[in-house]
């Protein structure tokens, strides 16, 4: 792994509590944080103690990963020999009901990203965080911070109020496009429904299980409705979503593209082309079997070596030591999804390659 | 390259030149509720004619969004002597269950009760159905088994329509839709499966219904195909609920069959529900083996709509991986994406697959 030098496209700074982020938010919300008491943002997609939250060798005393740079570059960069790495702050802005209060607290999640992090280590990189459920407040985080050339992309959480594809979104896509920066989508949500078609279920399994469901019904949304072809220029990047589900979904979605196009005619190729030339998803956790030659299987149900990324999910805990990329991958794939694929879907990454 | 089933004569169990099949996923139809007035007692009739029936969605009549064909059918499937699609005995033998040589027919009705917010009605109308189901289908034709369908929402009231049909051999299966108002492992659905188990039907969870969420994690979409696409992934959450919740766990010998949800997922779900197994099992402690081993184990899929991969054999491996003994033929007649038994599974099959899919697993599974 380390003699890849790869770039990692999706880990987690964990922000070390909500004093640290109040030197950078407004002071209307810095003194109604105090004066209202506001709790952590903290979602329950990552419920702190849980085994799946934080890899155990990667636990602080307060159960957290990486709190600052040093350590980030300790235990989720130099094992790895990573030379550049894209960090996905998972607080839990985006969920707040309020969109003012959403809109503040990203904006100081990713001021103080760029000032914590960014700006002391080089071989940082960041999302945009933004306050997805008011797409013309997101838009404006977007032209913003798009001139720091160390944010290289958007992040969106993959279940929201509405489907992603929706156009109430599209000033979202529009803003990523107009500064060439993909859209990452990433496993979680706002809990404005339940994470399940069917409901809420019983168990953590299920929630964490039903996130990759999730993804799909994301991709359905963002080709039924139109994204692909209104914003050429625009890459998606799926995050987390467990890779494997994706050959299947595209089997069915094609086919029922086939024989319903006629109500959503601007979709004029076959999704699965689509996905194959637009769509890039990081592979923690690739949801495979610790076999090589099931993986061979599912590489070529994918259909192209373009859409892997290399990430390590850093500090969730998919893996065990270095082994971040599933065993029995081809050398030579390998090599695309550590640096490859990164470095042609991420244009700002250009100085590191 | 398609099954070529009608080109083995010599092979084809069935006298007739064409392979004898099982249809897992037929649906008979009522020309209109009143078709089960017969069996309902005046209180219910008097409420349907004054209240009519609500479900969880915005329209008085018609789905949620509107079809791609009208009933959601093939064009070609109304009976020249009237009624809609599914609605006449007759004409679905001479257009479907004679030139396709079925066998065995699975017959899930769709329009019942199932969803309907007042649950006494729910359960009346289920009640009727199953009537219905002897009176107009499974007695006039020997080739036909209908499914219990219960007012689901009621555990113990679909339990006892379970009781009450139960040892009847016009039944092979309880019906279930996957849309419910909670995932259907929680145990509010538990006297459902005790009762399957009991009377020794498998369950079968057909996809759509109306439990009132949307049906992705991120809200309404705007269109039908998603809808129609998101039914996968309403399925993947019934198996996982089913699993983690440890339903099999406690039920041994429950068997359930996925319809209409698609199939090829099945395998990264059992993939990814194993790697989350290795480091959540403390939350499941009823869960003595992996998921995927319970999959493996407890659950059928039928085909259709089956999934169309580029190059089609692909759809052989995924097959593979679910094992060829869980997966069941079935065309959906009449609706519009009814899949043709010539021409659904247009890859390499050898003959023991071929007689599993097509017929043999449907005979296994519900001993018919």
């Amino acid at each position: 792994m380390p003699d890849l030098a790869p770039i990692d496209c999706d880990l987690h700074p964990t922000v070390p509590g909500l004093p640290a982020l109040l030197p950078y938010a407004d002071d209307i919300w810095r003194e109604s944080a105090t004066r209202r008491g506001f709790e952590e943002m903290v979602t329950i997609a990552y419920p702190t103690g849980n085994p799946l939250a934080v890899r155990a060798d990667w636990r602080d005393a307060k159960g957290y990963g990486a709190t600052d740079p040093a350590r980030l570059g300790r235990e989720a960069l130099a094992p790895f020999g990573t030379r550049a790495a894209i960090l996905n702050c998972l607080y839990g802005a985006p969920a707040l009901f309020s969109e003012d209060l959403s809109a503040g607290f990203c904006r100081a999640i990713n001021d103080w990203i760029a000032a914590e992090w960014l700006k002391r280590d080089p071989r940082l990189f960041a999302s945009i965080l933004v306050p997805q459920t008011n797409a013309e407040r997101a838009a404006e985080e977007i032209e913003r911070l798009a001139d720091n050339p160390r944010f290289v992309q958007v992040l969106l959480l993959v279940s929201g109020e509405l489907p992603l594809g929706r156009r109430q979104h599209w000033p979202i896509f529009a803003a990523a496009a107009r500064h060439h920066l993909p859209v990452c989508i990433h496993a979680g949500s706002t809990y404005r429904h339940p994470v399940t078609p069917v409901g809420w279920p019983g168990t953590y399994m299920e929630d964490y299980a039903a996130q990759a469901s999730a993804f799909a019904s994301a991709l359905t949304s963002l080709v039924a409705e139109g994204v692909f072809a209104k914003f050429p220029d625009l890459t998606v990047v799926l995050a987390e979503s467990g890779v494997s589900w994706l050959p299947a979904h595209l089997w069915r979605l094609t086919k029922f593209w086939k024989g319903l196009r006629s109500e959503v005619p601007w979709v004029s190729d076959p999704p699965t082309a689509i996905v194959r030339e637009r769509v890039r998803l990081t592979v923690q956790p690739f949801d495979v079997p610790d076999d090589p030659a099931v993986l061979a299987r599912l590489v070529e149900h994918l259909g192209s070596e373009e859409m892997l990324l290399f990430a390590t999910d850093y500090p969730h805990a998919h893996f065990e030591g270095a082994a971040a990329l599933p065993s029995g991958l081809d050398a030579a794939l390998a090599r695309k999804i550590a640096v490859d694929n990164p470095l042609r879907t991420y244009p700002r990454l250009k100085e590191v390659a | 390259m398609n099954v070529h089933v009608s080109d083995r004569p010599l092979s084809a169990p069935a006298q007739s030149s064409r392979l004898a099949i099982a249809d897992c996923d037929i649906h008979p139809r009522t020309r209109s509720l009143r078709d089960f007035y017969p069996w309902l007692e005046k209180r219910w009739r008097d409420h349907l004619e004054a209240f009519g029936t609500t479900s969880r969605q915005p329209w008085q009549k018609g789905p949620a969004y509107p079809k791609a064909q009208p009933q959601a059918s093939r064009r070609d499937a109304w009976p020249p002597g009237g009624g809609g699609p599914g609605s006449d005995l007759g004409f679905m033998a001479a257009q479907h269950l004679d030139p396709n040589n079925v066998a065995l027919g699975i017959l899930n009705p769709l329009q019942t009760g199932q969803g309907v917010q007042n649950l006494d009605l729910s359960a009346a109308l289920c009640r009727a159905t199953n009537e219905w189901q002897i009176a107009e289908w499974t007695s006039k034709d020997a080739r036909l088994r209908a499914s219990v369908v219960v007012p689901y929402e009621d555990g113990v009231a679909a339990a006892r329509e379970i009781e009450a049909r139960a040892g009847d051999p016009n039944f092979a299966q309880v019906l279930l839709l996957s849309r419910t108002s909670e995932p259907l492992g929680h145990r509010r659905y538990w006297p459902i499966y005790e009762a399957a188990a009991a009377a020794g039907l498998p369950v079968a969870v057909h996809a759509f219904g109306y439990g009132g969420w949307p049906i992705t994690a991120g809200g309404w979409g705007s269109y039908y195909i998603e809808e129609m696409v998101g039914h996968a992934q309403a399925s993947e959450a019934v198996v996982s609920s089913f699993i983690c919740e440890g339903v099999f766990a406690r039920i041994p010998s429950l068997k359930l069959v996925m319809v209409e949800g698609g199939s090829a997922w099945a395998a990264a779900l059992g993939w990814r529900l194993d790697k989350l197994w290795k480091t959540l099992k403390a939350e499941v402690p009823a869960l003595t083996m992996a998921p995927s081993e319970y999959m493996r184990r407890h659950v059928w899929f039928t085909t259709q709509p089956i999934e169309e991969p580029e190059p089609r054999q692909q759809l052989a491996e995924a097959f593979e991986w679910i094992g060829w003994d869980r997966i069941l033929f079935a065309t959906d007649y009449p609706h519009w994406d009814f899949d043709d038994p010539a021409q659904a599974l247009p890859m390499r099959m050898d003959e023991a697959a071929k007689r599993a899919v097509f017929l043999e697993n449907a005979r296994a599974v519900y001993g018919a």
